[in-house]
């Protein structure tokens, strides 16, 4: 068996989703724990730095990069298994299966993806572009929400960034809408990611099951409060 | 339970053989007794037909006691009818209410063509069991039947694995076409027991590269298949033959 | 005299010497020559993944659209084998004892002797392959135990006992397939034997998908198309279960023997309207935990939970208080046959008796309290406790109970009546399994050689896969051996284009006839004829009703069927047709047999020679012997004898009082 046979077939293929989608998983730990920093309602003062420690960490700046060809990849596996599992019926029913056995998200993984890559173009547009890449299509001047370090080094103001977003309503909602397909999208991958690496026992899957709903809603739940914190006011 | 009669409209795709067209053809049946299995219903359609100087309705069939694996009809969005843990042939017409419109067609996949009506062609799962599905062992070498014991949970999970009869329903109710939950069924039949121990990781591995060779698709882990199948064939071996698959392709020490 | 040509010498030896002395063919001559093996059920692909294995080239052939669906897979009980795992007291000569007196006397000794030698090897070899045989808790194999005997030899996986061997056997098929020895051609029906200079040398084949006819030549021809119960139209069989490829090779000279040897099963679910197209076994292990009962009183309209536990009459355990409930076969159909018939049959259509499992639940459930240590449990919680150890013991048949007659079993007695199952006569073959037709074999169900007149439960799946695994390997080899001299045939050879063109004749006059009447109602007409006149009781005047009837209904068959379509496609009624044409022809020999056994034995049952208590009463001066019949013209058979020998068991009267 050689490496590509191994990840050509069907079952390597889903690993290859399991496994980006685990670490993307390990990912929005870390992003949201981060995130949650701005209920400290400091000002922005906890939130700050820790953005600013991690970007100015050369093995998170690498490990950004895995996390950029980690969503990469996802993607693209993603689109093509779901492409290829679309033709494998070239005709089909005239009346659909329906619900019985799967859950509605579960089925629609593809469409959900869809969603949150859109949803990810437009958060890489707000956030990681204009902190990175130094505000070349920011959307307000650069010194009005820059930052300046206790040591005096200039940092992108990462806090003053996000109220600047969320005060328009429509950005809002946009968001609560992409924390909703993330919370589905992940109700069904964080089960089933492990599924596919191989967990059979059952005492486990049930763990897992549980494991996973909790994860799906506490994060999408955490996420979507941030915007709706900002624009409400709760925090300033 | 009260027996009662009915009138049903039924629509039933056609097609002549595997290179024709097809297309629903509309009948109606009459005082259809609600003792009868769905496959005598029909009987009693083709009898009508023959009658009429028709061509029956060509469809697979053989025990009638739910175990050859023979009937496969996609009956108003559900393979083998909406009954839970039940092959067309056990469905009873009590299922349905006077007045009812059934529709009826062949299971739909590429790997499995229709030849005629609503039979179609399953000889893949032929062809992926001859990967791999078996445990070499030339009649008259067999040890004592106590020599080996077995764990009996594992015989157990083995049997229920092995209760599978291999009539295609997961694969029509998947809306990837995957036939996951027949080739784990196989896969950890074997693989639960010493017996296939020494074969354990070519088995997955041929049998899954068989698989994908035939045109079905691969699993989402939805859970359409196990409610759909008429043997109750859990969602867990398709997790099992994942973690055999890999462990044997990240271990095997051969090329090809 | 037929002669069965078993060696000479002690029985507990004969099988030993034979494999000993028999002659052999090198694997080079083996690669060289092609045996043709007809159906892919127990013995068909046991056979088939054997032989294979010895390095024939093999060519299998089933009607169903995988060899996996052979209608072995739906037995449901068990298989016997003498290992004496229980320490219970059995051993090979008590299986064959016990084998022989089941079948009332009828039976070859010196085959059911090798039966019950080779049985050990059966489980040994299906464990090996992997076969899912039920376990203690220690790890090794359990047993059960099942009508007709007294000791627990019975192997077992759920109720799903011949699906899982098949699956053993159709694995280790798929196998010699994917190593290019055995060819394998679903979709195909057998439609002729050729014979060349008398000895068989091939088949013509009809391809079911596109209808056309193909030649195959081969230096054997096995035949384990299985049984013919299907000429009772109603029957446990499959659906397309026949008797056409066994037909075709007794017209080419195969004789055939016992057809009247039909096995009633005693625990079926009874038919529920005219609309019934199959009958629906509930297996015998049922029995085990089961009471069979009736209403004392005759006519009795109640329900069964209003009939007061002294208004029941418990025939079986009344009549054979040593056996009970677990009487033979044959005996227990009887004896419910005889209920309904006085009267006492329940049910709307009075053609059913009860099978209650009441008593089990409660017993299961007092058990369990017991070991529960709930000392003072209600009612309700013991047939609730009760009611869990049932189901996980028979869980699966009550759900098909269920399912099929809409009522649910832990609460109601089931009704069961007995229906067409087994048919233990069949193609005539000697001690090495071959026919009277040189070069063609007979394997499982399909020959008549192991059950005698009524066949034990969990011996079918005992006997095909001994003849598949562990005879026929040794046996072909004694007959190839000199045959490699000879040049395999070409199916351009004139027997050949004459056999095709004699099918093509058949079906084209089949198909031309294009009358009124389908081919379904004519096989209910002869179901009816057979089941009435030559099913559970027979007598020498409806056997002759029926033979004249039978001819009727064959001149009527071939003038007036319909059968749709074309022949150059996939159609279902023309091979039915075929099938039922054969049925009708074998039905008529059936009731000639059936009329010229004047006694009562096993599954054959003359109404004129019974006991005054109402038992078989068989005449063993006069009919000890195999009734072997020769096709000669239309209507026309000769009967041949083959004496029985009883060496070591002596004939008694069976009995299980």
């Amino acid at each position: 068996m050689t490496w590509k046979q191994m990840f050509t077939s069907s079952i390597g293929q889903k690993l290859t989703m399991a496994l980006t989608g685990l670490f993307l998983i390990t990912f929005l730990i870390v992003h949201v724990g981060l995130n949650a920093c701005i209920w400290a309602n400091d000002g922005g003062q906890m939130f700050n730095t820790g953005a600013n420690f991690m970007s100015s960490m050369l093995v998170i700046r690498i490990m950004e990069i895995g996390l950029f060809a980690g969503i990469i990849i996802h993607v693209i596996q993603g689109l093509l298994l779901f492409f290829e599992n679309k033709s494998k019926r070239k005709i089909g029913y005239a009346i659909e299966y329906g619900e019985r056995g799967s859950k509605w998200y579960s089925r629609s993984m593809g469409l959900l993806g869809t969603l949150l890559l859109l949803f990810l173009i437009m958060h890489i547009y707000h956030f990681w572009v204009p902190s990175r890449l130094g505000g070349m299509w920011n959307i307000k001047p650069l010194e009005e929400v820059d930052y300046t370090n206790g040591l005096g080094k200039q940092y992108h103001n990462l806090y003053a960034e996000m109220i600047n977003v969320f005060q328009n309503p429509i950005v809002v909602i946009l968001y609560v809408l992409g924390c909703i397909s993330l919370a589905y999208h992940l109700m069904h991958g964080f089960e089933s990611a492990f599924r596919t690496i191989g967990v059979h026992n059952n005492r486990y899957l049930k763990m897992l099951r549980y494991v996973g709903r909790g994860y799906s809603i506490i994060i999408s739940i955490a996420f979507a409060m941030m915007p709706i914190s900002i624009y409400l006011g709760w925090i300033r | 339970m009260e027996h009662y009669n009915m009138n049903l409209t039924l629509k039933i795709w056609r097609q002549k053989d595997a290179k024709a067209k097809g297309g629903f053809e509309t009948y109606q049946v009459k005082n259809i007794s609600s003792e009868m299995s769905f496959l005598e219903m029909i009987d009693v359609l083709n009898e009508d037909l023959i009658t009429e100087g028709k061509d029956p309705i060509a469809f697979d069939h053989d025990c009638r006691e739910g175990i050859c694996g023979s009937c496969s009809m996609y009956i108003n969005g559900k393979p083998h009818g909406p009954w839970k843990a039940t092959t067309v042939c056990q469905l009873h017409m009590r299922a349905f209410k006077d007045g009812e419109t059934v529709v009826v067609e062949p299971w739909r996949a590429n790997a499995f063509p229709v030849i005629k009506d609503l039979c179609v062609d399953r000889s893949a799962f032929d062809r992926i069991v001859q990967a791999g599905g078996y445990i070499s062992v030339n009649t008259g070498n067999a040890v004592d039947g106590n020599a080996i014991p077995v764990d009996k949970d594992k015989a157990d999970k083995s049997f229920a694995a092995a209760a599978c009869i291999a009539c295609g329903a997961c694969v029509a109710a998947c809306k990837n076409s995957s036939a996951m939950l027949f080739v784990s069924a196989k896969v950890s039949h074997l693989a639960l027991l010493p017996q296939g121990e020494p074969e354990r990781k070519t088995r997955a591995i041929n049998m899954v590269a068989q698989m994908d060779k035939e045109g079905f698709g691969s699993c989402t882990n939805i859970g359409a298949c196990e409610a759909t199948c008429p043997k109750e064939i859990r969602l867990t071996n398709i997790a099992r033959l994942n973690a055999e698959y890999l462990s044997a392709a990240l271990t095997i020490d051969k090329e090809n | 005299m037929l002669d069965a040509k078993i060696p000479e010498g002690p029985l507990d030896h004969v099988w030993t010497d034979y494999k000993g002395h028999c002659k052999l063919v090198n694997p080079a001559n083996k690669r060289k020559m092609e045996i043709i093996i007809i159906g892919t059920g127990l013995a068909g692909a046991s056979a088939a993944a054997s032989l294979g294995e010895l390095g024939y080239k093999v060519k299998a052939f089933c009607y169903q659209d995988s060899p996996r669906r052979a209608h072995s897979i739906a037995a449901q009980g068990g298989i016997n084998a003498a290992k004496n795992y229980q320490n219970d007291g059995d051993s090979v000569f008590r299986l064959f004892y016990d084998t022989i007196k089941g079948g009332d006397y009828r039976a070859r000794e010196g085959n059911v002797h090798r039966l019950a030698e080779v049985s050990v090897n059966i489980i040994d070899q299906c464990v090996a392959q992997g076969v899912p045989f039920a376990r203690e808790y220690g790890g090794l194999l359990s047993n059960r135990s099942f009508g007709g005997t007294q000791v627990q030899r019975t192997f077992y996986a759920a109720g799903q006992t011949g699906q899982q061997l098949l699956i053993g056997a159709y694995q280790a098929l798929e196998r010699q397939i994917a190593l290019g020895n055995v060819k394998m051609y679903n979709r195909h029906e057998m439609l002729e034997l050729v014979t060349i200079d008398g000895k068989a040398k091939g088949i013509i084949a009809r391809n079911l998908v596109s209808g056309e006819l193909e030649r195959h030549s081969g230096y054997a021809v096995l035949l384990c198309s299985g049984g013919y119960g299907n000429v009772f139209y109603l029957s446990t069989n499959a659906m397309g279960s026949n008797v056409t490829a066994a037909w075709k090779t007794h017209k080419k000279g195969a004789y055939f023997a016992n057809p009247c040897y039909t096995q009633i099963h005693p625990t079926c679910i009874p038919v529920s309207g005219e609309h019934q197209s199959k009958l629906t076994l509930m297996s015998e292990s049922l029995r085990n935990d089961g009471r069979i009962w009736v209403p004392k009183k005759q006519n009795d309209t109640r329900k069964a939970s209003e009939i007061p536990e002294e208004e029941r009459d418990y025939y079986l355990e009344r009549r054979y208080p040593a056996f009970g409930n677990l009487v033979p076969r044959d005996v227990a159909s009887r004896a419910a046959k005889e209920r309904c018939d006085a009267g006492y049959g329940v049910g709307t259509s009075k053609q059913a008796v009860y099978l209650d499992y009441g008593n089990a639940i409660e017993r299961y459930g007092q058990i369990e309290a017991g070991k529960k240590g709930i000392a003072n449990a209600s009612a309700e919680d013991i047939i609730a406790m009760g009611r869990e150890v049932v189901k996980e013991k028979y869980g699966n048949l009550f759900d098909m109970y269920e399912k099929i007659t809409g009522e649910n079993p832990y609460e109601v007695p089931m009704r069961i009546y007995p229906a067409v199952h087994y048919t233990m006569g069949g193609i005539w073959v000697d001690y090495e399994l071959q026919t009277t037709v040189p070069g063609l074999y007979s394997l499982g169900e399909a020959n008549f050689s192991d059950h005698g007149a009524n066949r034990l439960g969990a011996s079918a799946l005992m006997q095909g896969l001994a003849d598949g695994y562990f005879v026929i390997p040794y046996t072909i080899g004694n007959f190839l051996a000199d045959e490699i001299r000879n040049p395999p045939t070409s199916v351009d050879h004139p027997a050949f284009i004459a056999a095709q063109k004699d099918v093509e004749e058949r079906i084209n006059r089949l198909i031309n006839i294009k009358g009124k009447t389908s081919v379904e109602s004519f096989h209910k007409r002869l179901g009816k004829i057979m089941w009435d006149k030559c099913g559970m009781a027979r007598n020498a005047q409806g056997l002759q009703e029926a033979i004249s009837e039978i001819r009727k209904l064959k001149e009527e068959f071939w003038s007036d069927v319909r059968i749709p379509g074309e022949v150059k496609e996939m159609n279902f009624e023309l091979d039915k047709a075929g099938r039922v044409a054969d049925f009708i022809e074998l039905g008529e020999l059936m009731c000639i047999d059936a009329l010229q056994r004047e006694e009562s034995c096993g599954g054959h049952f003359r109404e004129e020679h019974q006991t005054e208590e109402g038992e078989a009463l068989r005449d063993d001066e006069n009919f000890m012997y195999v009734a072997a019949w020769e096709y000669k013209a239309d209507h026309d058979w000769q009967l041949h004898k083959e004496e029985l020998k009883y060496e070591i068991v002596k004939p008694t009267a069976r009995s299980y009082k």
